[in-house]
């Protein structure tokens, strides 16, 4: 797995510009509750997006109804040109698109490398093999210690993900997806829990990702948004309030209002 | 591209096949037993069928997640097989075993595609009610069954056309020893397989899992399928050695003593079901064997003392035993530095 040399140049993917995830009317609703209205968001590839807005803006759901973890109330969601509108999740993922959460979700009684063996088989489909064990496959030790090792945690591998510090689980929550090698990848919270000195060390990780990958992320820490992102969405009660350029997004009145508590939710 | 510098992952860090000392232990015992015990053949063919049956249980509930007290439904439905099958095909034990495997993975199949949807107390219901379904069904299809009188008379062929069933047992606890220890070699296998280390992340998280792109539900009912058929074999090995099948088989007594036996020694080890189940069932025949009145009131403490003191089960406690040792040997020299 090449993380650290991207083979493709950002700015010729940028001219090619291919939609990579799109959303058409996306609406969810719980009875009368609408936490997400009529969202249209374009994703291309190399897209390096944020998406933010305050708490309970229905940053979350979104993911969810793009993943297949949730259904929509109405609208469409395409996958590199594809409806996936009411595709599994696991149909999806076969498609390229990858996600970590906002709270760590990871396999807490198995090894680190087992955790990215799991993916790595299942991407390379051998999660069916009875036979045979993981490590007698070439391509899953050298992927999952190559991904290890950019991480850092190539000496962790042994260890058990219960006995791993917090900011080691998070870099192993996004180890998960890039194991998925995903055309897609949406990052929940990636720098969640992490004390903002320390948020250096996910954005040099999303910094290295290949530049090919169309990258949608949420993020609280504003910080690491304007510097990471290339283009933001301010989602605020369910519904797009505004989306442009980092430099554009920073000064719009609309949006301090926003994050200046004059219309908290 | 850039060189490639061939990373090697730790020893460890995925699943091995390495054998221990230890693992040569239960099958030291296992055949010392047969040779100085030779006047407790029977009880010890029964602790072997147990621990076959006790096996399968680990792979749904131990690697799984698959929480169930339904398990004597396959040990019963093997049972039934068998011995329906010698009764009225054969009386080849092999292919009685094979019968029975596969009449209880089918069983397996049917129950886990309707069941596994659902998980938690839910699925601790339906794989209940399932097993009360069956026992109903055996009761009352006499032609088969035979109803409440079970099915008796049942002759079983010499091994391989040379080894007769004697009387004393002992071919039948060799028997039941050599399909253990295939049984033991397969889930060994299985559970350190890809396959196997998907079904210990659907354990360990199932929302993720399907988020890494996995079937769930389908990799589940492989799981129970799998498991179905070695506890339909160990049904099996019981109708064939003891030559009568019964509805007890299809209680929820025997449901309830495999998930104690397991546990006591421990789930989602693969070697729970060697330490619990002699324990538990050579504790219960001294205590019967001691006071025939009061032997269960003393099984009850003795139970209550193991998991107050041992909750993960005694494979858990004489890990925790280790660690606690090497802690302390290695302590010392750290001070010193």
């Amino acid at each position: 797995m090449t993380l650290a040399s991207p083979m493709v140049d950002a700015a010729a993917v940028a001219t090619t510009a291919v939609v990579m995830l799109e959303t058409r009317g996306l609406c969810k609703r719980y009875g009368a509750i609408e936490v997400t209205r009529n969202v249209d968001l374009c994703i291309e590839r190399g897209a390096r997006h944020a998406l933010i807005g305050p708490n309970g803006a229905g940053k979350t759901t979104f993911v969810n109804l793009v993943t297949g973890v949730t259904e929509p109330s109405a609208g469409s969601i395409y996958l590199g040109g594809r409806e996936v509108t009411s595709a599994s999740a696991q149909k999806r993922v076969a498609a390229g698109l990858a996600r970590t959460f906002q709270i760590n979700t990871l396999f807490a009684d198995l090894t680190v490398a087992e955790n990215i063996a799991i993916a790595l088989s299942q991407r390379l489909g051998l999660a069916w093999k009875l036979w045979g064990r993981p490590a007698a496959h070439a391509e899953v030790v050298e992927q999952a210690a190559a991904l290890l090792e950019q991480l850092g945690l190539l000496t962790l591998a042994a260890r058990r993900v219960n006995a791993l510090a917090y900011g080691q689980r998070r870099m192993l929550e996004i180890a998960i997806a890039l194991a998925l090698k995903p055309q897609v990848l949406l990052l929940d919270e990636p720098a969640a829990g992490i004390p903002n000195g320390e948020s250096g060390m996910i954005l040099d990780l999303l910094e290295r990702l290949p530049a090919d990958i169309a990258i949608l992320f949420i993020e609280h820490d504003m910080n690491l948004v304007f510097r990471f992102a290339k283009k933001i969405t301010v989602l605020v009660e369910g519904a797009v309030l505004v989306e442009g350029k980092p430099d554009d997004i920073r000064a719009d009145e609309r949006v301090r209002n926003v994050y200046l508590g004059r219309r908290h939710d | 591209m850039k060189s490639i510098i061939r990373n090697v992952l730790p020893a460890e860090a995925l699943p091995s096949y390495r054998l221990r000392l230890a693992d040569a232990l239960p099958w030291l015992v296992a055949l010392g037993a047969f040779f100085m015990f030779d006047t407790y053949m029977s009880l010890g063919a029964q602790i072997l069928i147990m621990v076959i049956f006790g096996i399968s249980l680990d792979l749904a509930l131990g690697f799984a997640g698959i929480n169930t007290l339904g398990h004597a439904a396959f040990f019963g439905v093997g049972a039934y097989a068998a011995g329906y099958y010698s009764l009225h095909v054969s009386a080849e034990p092999l292919s009685g075993l094979l019968v029975a495997a596969l009449a209880a993975g089918v069983i397996g199949l049917l129950s886990g595609w309707l069941l596994l949807r659902t998980s938690g107390l839910a699925l601790l219901m339906l794989t209940m009610v399932t097993t009360v379904v069956l026992h109903e069904v055996a009761n009352t299809w006499r032609d088969v069954t035979g109803g409440a009188d079970g099915l008796s008379g049942i002759e079983t062929s010499p091994l391989l056309g040379t080894f007769a069933f004697d009387l004393y047992g002992k071919t039948a606890y060799l028997y039941a020893l050599a399909v253990l220890f295939v049984v033991f070699i397969a889930m060994r296998v299985i559970v350190n397989s890809p396959f196997g280390l998907a079904i210990r992340g659907i354990r360990e998280n199932s929302k993720r899992m399907l988020l890494v792109g996995t079937p769930v539900h389908a990799k589940l009912i492989l799981a129970y399928t799998l498991s179905a058929a070695i506890a339909g074999i160990a049904g099996a090995l019981s109708a064939e050695i003891t030559r009568t099948v019964g509805l007890d088989l299809l209680s929820f007594q025997l449901s309830g003593n495999i998930l104690i036996m397991l546990i006591i020694g421990g789930v989602g080890r693969l070697y729970g079901a060697f330490i619990g189940i002699p324990l538990y069932m050579l504790l219960l025949d001294r205590a019967a064997a001691i006071d025939p009145f009061h032997w269960m009131f003393f099984v009850g403490i003795a139970l209550i003392l193991l998991v107050r003191f041992a909750p993960g089960g005694l494979l858990a406690l004489a890990q925790q035993l280790r660690q606690r040792l090497v802690l302390r040997l290695t302590t010392p020299v750290k001070e010193n530095k």
